[in-house]
């Protein structure tokens, strides 16, 4: 597989763009997957998947041949897919504390934000319901679960996509999975 | 559940993680085994994974990749970014050449516009219009260097002697002790230029070495 993808890698660097087609059929599903998934949206899902595989082009001459491609065009996306949840968020950070309460960050805050009507939550056909949960969940936390649950990607490959250590994604899946036992704790 | 071992919480996420060392998942079941809250704690966790497996795949809609060819940027670009790629991948190599250019181009400046006539001042010289004279029977102690002016020597000179842009001329009597240098041509100059520069960092007399 990456020997394949990087003999197309080769054939598009020496100016050949048709076979970088070929590394777009090969990894578009996994990418559109991942970004709707942090996205929520179909449309955003297609525009930020697509805008990765223009920004690998691009860059296709940084991508060091000896690592994984995957790994370098999930890192690609997850990146775009963050820095439009944070633009679409107000700025403030989100770790600090809400006045006058205890515990409570600005998590919980956007979190009652996007909340449903129960009976809403209730009515939703599972796949939809997924969704919801998923999107409810923090962004850090959101990014390592999608990864681990819908790519189904090892801890360490989440840790490189992510650059972080692996220790945080660790703590970061951890952390999410209780997240969500709570969100659906009612269920 | 305050009665019961902090690690129990993590040694379940190891468990659902795949990474459970064999003697913690024992103590994690014989745990489980006489504790409801942790046993609840763990069916939820457990029932927080199914339910994140129902997700299913989605597939990229029809033209994705047709999407993403149709806005690649056109292929006649990547040979004119060759250079910049080159002066990117090559830092030490594009900040040499840099400070070479930016080098000679203060050197070729410093050649061009130093014009003007000018000449080491020493007792004893006599200057007719643009030209210097050492006059017969004379003796300047020291070098001398005439820039953009003629130099005739006539006396002695005790010293080196340059002259840089310009003639010189010696006469039957004249004695010079030291060198004599004439500097008309770009690369001259510039290797003059260098010289000096190098001279300046280097003691001028070297002692002779001490034989016993």
């Amino acid at each position: 597989m990456d020997e394949l993808i990087n003999k197309r890698i080769n054939e598009v660097l020496q100016g050949n763009q048709d076979a970088f087609e070929e590394i777009v059929l090969l990894f578009q599903h996994r990418l559109y997957h991942v970004c709707y998934r942090m996205l929520g949206s179909r449309e955003e899902a297609q525009d930020i998947a697509q805008e990765a595989f223009v920004r690998a082009y691009s860059n296709l001459h940084t991508f060091d041949q000896k690592r994984k491609f995957s790994t370098w065009i999930f890192r690609i996306a997850t990146n775009l897919c963050i820095d439009r949840i944070r633009k679409k968020k107000p700025d403030y950070s989100l770790d600090a504390q809400v006045p006058g309460t205890e515990g409570l960050d600005m998590y919980s805050q956007i979190a009652a934000a996007d909340e449903l009507p129960e009976d809403e939550v209730e009515r939703m056909e599972t796949q939809e319901r997924v969704q919801y949960e998923i999107g409810r969940l923090p962004e850090k936390y959101r990014s390592v679960i999608t990864l681990r649950y819908m790519e189904e990607l090892p801890l360490q490959e989440i840790a490189d996509i992510l650059d972080l250590p692996l220790g945080t994604v660790k703590t970061r899946v951890h952390r999410g999975r209780d997240a969500l036992r709570k969100q659906i704790g009612t269920m | 559940m305050t009665k019961c071992p902090i690690e129990v919480v993590q040694y379940m996420h190891e468990y659902l993680d795949g990474e459970i060392a064999p003697e913690y998942e024992r103590e994690l079941q014989d745990h489980l085994k006489t504790c409801g809250d942790c046993r609840q704690l763990f069916d939820e966790l457990n029932g927080t994974v199914t339910f994140l497996n129902l997700a299913q795949p989605l597939e990229a809609p029809e033209g994705f990749a047709a999407g993403v060819m149709a806005s690649l940027p056109k292929t006649g670009r990547r040979k004119k970014t060759g250079a910049k790629r080159w002066l990117r991948q090559h830092p030490m190599l594009s900040a040499a050449a840099l400070f070479l250019v930016l080098m000679s181009a203060a050197l070729f400046s410093s050649y061009n516009t130093n014009e003007q006539f000018s000449v080491t001042m020493q007792p004893n010289l006599v200057i007719e219009g643009d030209t210097v004279v050492v006059p017969a029977g004379e003796v300047v102690k020291g070098d001398l260097v005439v820039k953009n002016g003629d130099l005739r020597i006539e006396g002695e000179v005790d010293g080196n002697v340059t002259v840089i842009r310009g003639e010189k001329y010696m006469a039957s009597t004249a004695v010079v002790t030291g060198n004599i240098e004439e500097i008309d041509e770009l690369f001259d100059w510039l290797w003059y230029k260098i010289k000096t520069a190098f001279k300046g960092l280097k003691p001028e007399k070297t002692e002779p070495p001490i034989d016993e």
